[in-house]
């Protein structure tokens, strides 16, 4: 873990809980891990003077210099790249991907390079850097700028994959990606960029740097990694979801709730790596699943839980398991995405498809 | 910490311009190549005249003191024995493959020689002799085309990155470690070693910018050994030169004939030296040629005629040095004795390592996945585990 110092921001900020966006806490994620530990930087297209088309890196260059976190050439490979080798050479680099879609370039990098070098080198090189994306869609936006491309991840051994979903875990899984020995992608739903929840930071804060310092490996026993949690507790039936999709499966649970259903609401936080016990312990609970994703549905993450269920909890079913994602279709043009990405009203037909007679 | 050390803390091209002014010539004096490619050696070995060597203001490049010399031209004979040793060892089967420089050793002896222990090389496959002129044990860098695992040495303890397999990804890491080290206060230089056919990647192009744009130490050294596997240089670029491509990022571009052992080691210092100097990217191409097939696997018959290899045979790297140092009295029948000696006994433990079945544990693939396996892993793990032990009892 990384030499504490105290930070002058922790006084200063907030004492009690306020209403936060989660853009903010990815910032605020940033700076505490810049302010505790000199190695680690931030780097991509626009994040510095402007701070991020999202504003995500907002002040940052201002309050660390040029040198911790600055404009790059506009090139994905490169930005990619670069910050393996700067991984290699001592720096915990956290480079921005300006949209799913533009991450692309940087694919060869990220899968032949980025995941495979501490495998290759027999676990002498680790790359402790963190690759965000904003992902996912449901905010009006043009092609290229909405894919939920997490599948393609998650399939390349040697990456860990985390996807927050509340304005706490936005705080929380970045602070623990940034200390991860291993390559972290770290999806962060767009839609959710503004979203507010009630959160006091400077306790989140205290809370990670304590349970930091309790353990060798921080992300092992206390972080989000590799650990689902039940956001909602149901006895009827499991939402299994991820990112952008669990404030939709939530929504659906409180709908069936009003007929009656009650729907408990798995939020995987982490998809690489997986939590297989917390998937099997809420099938032996309700004995039906429905799996909910924006990506499209074929050969995604949806099927990959799925097959879990079906490998580890089959006796548990009382029902086949139904997805409801995304279609097999490139992402659609913003007047026709409601269309496209799972609702309240698609869940629930689903909800209806199950098998409820014994 | 804050730091400024980035593009904008400084003028852009600052740096170009106060080392150009500082030979008397423009910024684009300084970034195009010479007029000819830079030469000490005939082709014969023999010491070509000053005025001949294709030097001119700016461009102009010391020959090395005599003991690099003899250090260089021990490297060339050792690498030359283990190129050829491990062709062998392919043929015989001992091995699964092996990306010869058998006729390039000048660029990779230059390569390992005129980096301080500090710096950073980032190899390709075919520059096992690189790797080994800087220290590497030829065991540890066998291990991959043997067979075994995909690097066997540490690159951290070397300073070398792992062989790089995909053409010029390397390069963009070669840019970070120089960048990390820039960040920190230190003179780190870094190597960044590719062919002529990788210069059409989109990887060498960002490369080259990234390392332009944060001026950062690194010298891009291409060796261009006229072939992408069966592809002429012809079919990759329209350039006038590949040195002429490094004025189009802002950065110094030379030609260096390739298989002159002087020339090489002469232009790389120089490079390397200016890079730690001035905190600026170089670009160096090397021209030179690849005596024998692309691997193993290749038939050069079809597409190159036995004509051109028998001409490059005539300006072997080997012989011009043997000859130069022979002339200049710094070679002498000892030291050959010497040095043949030992080029005997690095291909002799190759021979008699890659003849020994290695001690492997099949469950190693999955220990460094990550820092700690994954629950996943650790089952998969498990069930390989489960059937090895039921194939002993079978």
């Amino acid at each position: 873990m990384a030499t504490t110092t105290t930070t002058p921001a922790a006084a200063e900020t907030a004492t009690a809980a306020k209403p936060t966006t989660f853009a903010a806490a990815l910032n605020t994620a940033m700076s505490d891990a810049m302010e505790r530990e000199a190695s680690v930087c931030v780097f991509g297209e626009d994040v510095g003077t402007l701070g991020g088309v999202f504003r995500i890196t907002d002040g940052l260059t201002q309050r660390f210099g040029k040198g911790r976190c600055f404009d790059t050439p506009l090139a994905e490979s490169g930005i990619a790249g670069m910050a393996m080798g700067m991984a290699m050479n001592g720096m915990r680099p956290v480079i921005e991907m300006q949209f799913d879609a533009f991450a692309y370039p940087a694919l060869e990098q990220i899968f032949s390079h980025i995941a495979k070098t501490a495998n290759r080198s027999r676990g002498r090189v680790r790359l402790p850097m963190v690759i965000r994306i904003p992902y996912g869609g449901g905010v009006g936006g043009v092609e290229h700028h909405c894919d939920s491309s997490e599948a393609y991840y998650a399939h390349t051994p040697g990456l860990k994959i985390y996807t927050p979903a509340t304005v706490s875990d936005a705080y929380l899984m970045l602070r623990e990606a940034i200390d991860s020995p291993d390559p972290v992608v770290f999806f962060e739903p767009k839609k959710l960029y503004w979203t507010k929840e009630s959160v006091d930071l400077s306790a989140l804060r205290t809370q990670y740097e304590s349970a930091a310092e309790d353990s060798t490996t921080p992300a092992a026993g206390v972080g989000a990694e590799g650990r689902a949690v039940v956001v909602r507790e149901g006895t009827d039936v499991s939402f299994i979801s991820y990112g952008p999709s669990v404030s939709t499966a939530l929504k659906a649970a409180e709908a069936a709730a009003e007929d009656g259903i009650s729907a408990e609401v798995l939020d995987l936080r982490s998809i690489v790596p997986f939590d297989d016990a917390a998937l099997a312990a809420t099938v032996a609970k309700t004995g039906r699943a429905i799996v909910i994703a924006e990506a499209q549905g074929f050969v995604s993450v949806a099927s990959e839980i799925v097959a879990r269920i079906q490998e580890r909890s089959f006796h548990s079913l009382s029902s086949p398991v139904k997805r409801v994602t995304g279609f097999d279709i490139p992402y659609p043009s913003p007047k026709l995405e409601e269309h496209h990405l799972p609702s309240v009203d698609r869940i629930l037909d689903a909800l209806d498809e199950l098998q409820w007679e014994d | 910490m804050t730091s400024d050390t980035a593009p904008g803390s400084t003028e852009q091209g600052s740096h170009i311009r106060d080392t150009s002014s500082s030979f008397g010539i423009t910024p684009e004096q300084y970034m195009l190549p010479a007029a000819q490619q830079i030469r000490m050696l005939g082709p014969d070995g023999r010491l070509i005249p000053e005025e001949e060597q294709g030097t001119s203001p700016g461009h102009e490049y010391p020959i090395p003191e005599d003991d690099a010399l003899l250090a260089a031209y021990e490297a060339l004979v050792v690498g030359r024995r283990v190129n050829d040793q491990n062709y062998a060892l392919v043929r015989q089967g001992r091995l699964a493959v092996y990306p010869s420089s058998h006729g390039q050793e000048a660029c990779q002896v230059g390569a390992a020689l005129a980096l301080g222990d500090g710096d950073w090389m980032f190899p390709t496959y075919r520059d096992t002799v690189a790797t080994i002129s800087r220290g590497v044990d030829p065991l540890e860098v066998m291990v991959s085309f043997r067979g075994d695992w995909h690097c066997g040495y540490d690159p951290l303890q070397y300073k070398i990155s792992a062989m790089s397999t995909p053409l010029t990804t390397q390069l963009l890491h070669a840019v970070g470690v120089a960048h990390a080290a820039k960040l920190r206060g230190e003179d780190t230089v870094v190597l960044a070693m590719c062919g002529d056919g990788a210069t059409s990647e989109g990887d060498f192009h960002e490369a080259l910018n990234f390392a332009a744009v944060f001026e950062v130490p690194v010298v891009f050294f291409v060796q261009n050994n006229g072939y992408a596997i069966s592809v002429p240089l012809s079919h990759q670029t329209a350039a006038p030169s590949l040195a002429h491509k490094a004025i189009g990022y802002g950065m110094a571009g030379e030609q260096v004939d390739g298989n002159d052992m002087v020339a090489v080691l002469a232009t790389l210092r120089r490079a390397v030296d200016l890079a730690r100097k001035n905190s600026m990217p170089l670009l160096l191409e090397a021209i030179t040629y690849r005596m024998q097939a692309h691997t193993n696997a290749d038939d050069d018959s079809r597409y190159r005629e036995s004509d051109e290899v028998e001409q490059w045979k005539q300006r072997d790297p080997l012989q011009r040095m043997r000859t130069f140092l022979t002339d200049r009295g710094v070679l002498d029948e000892n030291a050959e004795t010497r040095i043949s000696g030992k080029a005997e006994e690095v291909a002799a433990a190759l021979r008699l390592a890659m003849t020994t079945e290695p001690a492997m544990d099949p469950l190693e693939i999955f220990d460094h996945v990550y820092s700690a396996p994954t629950a996943q892993l650790r089952e998969q793990r498990a069930q390989l585990a489960d059937e090895l032990a039921r194939n002993q009892e079978g």
